[in-house]
């Protein structure tokens, strides 16, 4: 296999971290439906707590995209 | 017709410009940032001029984005947090306007850039060690001891130090990965409308069908661009507040 295929696989390889990444969105936004609809009065104080979860989630998938580009263009 | 979708980060240089075997030349990135400060500035000037006590549309928007940044600061940091407030609304707002002026069909992302994160990221974890001695000391480094029993804390101290040191990579790879990704998205589709519509016949119809996806694609990185804004600030004061407040509530 030469190099050049070798990289291309690796770097769809490197796109399973959305695997992670979707399952952690899901479950961030999931988890504060459940909560806010058992409790509406709480829903809006915890909206900065969602926001920060979506992005913190959201950012190691985007370290799949990096991971990609890196073996792409940078070796 | 081949269309690369990272030919939009490439960074030329305006006016050449070397000093000392240094390239300092005036890019794109330059000006970019140049027009978001002027922008910023302008905008602020113009709301804050005609002071009044019913404000005009102008001032209204200047005093919503005030609050705004005042409440994340409170909620996050508490009281003490207000003296960063500068700090974290210069922050909000370039990184703001920059994801905004980005969308600009045409126009630089500067924030798509590593290096400009990477500065930006620099710039608050200097500001939370500097806040963090001026303010305690050497008693700092308690930062990176937890309130736990000492056999976890073999444990938990190299995970606080990795955690803290890792803080800038990823709060700038969050906002540069996320810019970079939507727009290489954009542009991607883009290059579909293309093909499509030199295609002929029934496939030049069909272009419409990506055309519709890009706009719809627009609005997401709207939405996308003001919440990266608004983490990277939020995540600012966080780490400012435990510089301030160590492991306490607040």
């Amino acid at each position: 296999m030469s190099v050049e295929a070798a990289k291309m696989i690796g770097a769809g390889l490197a796109c399973i971290a959305l695997v992670g990444a979707g399952a952690g969105i899901g479950n961030v936004f999931g988890s504060y439906l459940s909560g806010a609809l058992r409790n509406p009065g709480a829903a809006a104080g915890q909206t900065t707590n969602l926001l920060l979860g979506f992005a913190l989630c959201e950012a190691t998938g985007l370290f799949g995209l990096v991971i990609a580009l890196l073996i792409l263009f940078a070796f | 017709m081949q269309i690369n979708p990272m030919e939009q980060f490439r960074v030329e240089p305006i006016i050449p410009l070397h000093i000392a075997g240094y390239d300092v030349s005036f890019t794109n990135q330059a000006l970019v940032m140049c027009v978001v400060v002027a922008a910023i500035s302008i905008f602020m000037f113009i709301a804050a001029s005609g002071r009044k006590l019913v404000p005009s549309r102008t001032q209204s928007l200047a005093e919503i984005s005030y609050e705004f940044v005042g409440d994340m600061i409170h909620s996050a940091a508490g009281e003490e947090g207000f003296k960063f407030f500068p700090f974290v609304f210069t922050i909000f707002f370039f990184v703001l306007f920059s994801n905004f002026f980005g969308l600009i069909p045409g126009v630089f992302t500067v924030t798509s850039q590593i290096a400009v994160t990477f500065a930006l990221a620099m710039l608050v974890i200097l500001a939370v060690i500097v806040t963090g001695f001026m303010r305690h000391g050497i008693g700092f480094l308690k930062l990176f001891v937890p309130h736990a029993p000492f056999a976890l804390l073999i444990l938990l101290v190299p995970i606080e130090v990795i955690s803290f040191l890792t803080r800038p990579i990823s709060l700038s790879v969050r906002l540069f990965a996320n810019m970079l990704a939507g727009h290489t998205m954009l542009k991607v589709f883009a290059g579909f409308v293309i093909a499509l519509g030199g295609a002929g016949g029934i496939l030049t119809a069909l272009s419409i069908a990506p055309m519709l996806l890009i706009i719809a694609i627009t609005l997401l990185e709207l939405l996308v661009a003001f919440l990266q804004a608004y983490v990277f600030a939020i995540l600012t004061c966080i780490y400012l507040s435990e510089a301030l407040h160590l492991h306490d509530q607040h």
